[in-house]
């Protein structure tokens, strides 16, 4: 499946069927994040709903504790 | 004060003079004397805040100097308290800025005497310390201005309370992230990019431009070359224990903080002791002579056993060379004893 991810077209295993698997397949499920898709912010249960899509747009930032 | 200083932000149309008058009769909050404390602060004290506060419980080392702009080689030399480095610096700009410095740990008896305070500075380089924020900023319903960076990366999103979701409503626990500035590394420009941010909209609030906020998350990559907005505004949580209508400031519970914990990838332990009895760096100055490297009015630094010590007057250490914290403490009494 296609995807654009932070403005990057990447190919998705069709086995990442929700936003919270592909925040686990690109191994970031652990750090805090807000996601958004097709220009809405998914709140945390919408992540685990939401059904990824071919050619869906994708934003994610991490938060970072650094400073 | 009118040596004309401020001239050229009275020539900025949004603030003027009005905004300026403003902006002298507001006190500052920032917590962290790091690379974002440290640029925060040089740029508020230069725009003329009335007063700013600023507390670290670290001292100046040179790995610090590449992006923490308020130090130089003889602070790292010399270990100087940050908050006590930045005074001196700060004061050196601006002498007629109120600068209240404080070296020690941010708990909540010491942010109520900060108080009145029109507006809290997020400059600090952990979670744990920086949900304890939040909740005090959603308590005293003072504007909180999140910043971070780590590497080519940074983020910054002002908090309002009441209005905006707060740190807690995007986060539901003290994350445990692994990248820090000391893992990953990290770059001026990605700082500069946070702070330059944060102090705008500082100069917003304080001059009366709310109306002029960004009301977004903000996130960017100076390397990669990439820079994103997000309204937030959904993430708001009604029943937030933060910052919604039943909230009971979770994070201000000081007792349920550990008073071992591991620093970010520094290869250290830091120990504060339960009680906060001073530690008188004289007497131990005396009784560890031998292994005394370095000392100030702030803390003593020692070698003991290829481990270095750090001790803080207010009872604090810092040890560096080992991340066992049972070993930390084990080390920790044999030194100061208690
Ligand atoms: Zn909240």
């Amino acid at each position: 499946m296609k995807l654009t991810i932070n403005g990057e077209e990447q190919q998705i295993p069709e086995t990442v069927e929700s936003v919270e698997q592909l925040l686990a397949h690109f191994n970031v499920a652990h750090k805090k994040s807000v996601v958004e898709k097709n220009g809405e912010i998914l709140t945390k249960p919408e992540q685990k709903e939401s059904l990824l899509n071919e050619n869906d747009r994708l934003e994610i930032v991490h938060f970072v504790g650094g400073g | 004060m009118n040596d004309g200083r401020y001239s050229r932000q009275e020539l900025f149309a949004p603030i003027g003079k009005k905004g300026q008058q403003s902006i002298e009769q507001k006190h500052a909050v920032i917590i962290g004397a790091g690379a974002l404390g440290s640029s925060m602060a040089e740029t508020l004290v230069r725009a003329g805040v009335g007063a700013v506060s600023i507390v670290d419980r670290d001292y100046v080392e040179h790995s610090n100097l590449n992006r923490q702009q308020l130090y130089t080689e003889l602070d790292a030399d010399n270990s100087t308290a940050k908050a006590a480095a930045a005074e001196a610096r700060l004061l050196d700009i601006n002498r007629h800025a109120d600068i209240k410095a404080v070296v020690g740990e941010v708990d909540p008896s010491l942010l109520e005497s900060f108080l009145p305070a029109d507006i809290i500075i997020d400059a600090l380089d952990n979670f744990e310390t920086r949900m304890l924020v939040n909740d005090f900023a959603c308590r005293q319903q003072i504007p909180f201005v999140y910043g971070a960076c780590v590497g080519s990366y940074g983020l910054t999103y002002t908090i309002l309370p009441g209005d905006t979701p707060c740190l807690h409503c995007l986060m539901e626990d003290i994350p445990m992230d692994g990248e820090t500035c000391d893992t990953a590394g990290i770059i001026a420009p990605a700082v500069q990019m946070v702070s330059a941010h944060q102090a705008a909209e500082a100069l917003k609030l304080l001059s009366g431009n709310e109306k002029d906020l960004r009301r977004t998350l903000l996130s960017f990559d100076v390397w990669k070359n990439e820079h994103r907005t997000m309204n937030l505004d959904k993430l708001k949580k009604q029943d937030c224990t933060s910052c919604g209508t039943k909230a009971d400031y979770p994070y201000l519970q000081w007792e349920s903080r550990s008073s071992l914990e591991t620093l970010c990838g520094r290869d250290a332990v830091q120990i504060r002791p339960a009680k906060t009895a001073e530690a008188s760096l004289g007497r131990l100055k005396e009784q560890h002579e031998r292994l005394v490297r370095k000392s100030n009015s702030h803390l003593l630094v020692m070698e003991w056993e290829e481990k270095r010590i750090v001790l803080f007057a207010d009872g604090r250490a810092i040890i560096h060379g080992e991340t066992d914290k049972a070993k930390a403490r084990k080390i920790y009494h044999q030194i100061v004893g208690g």
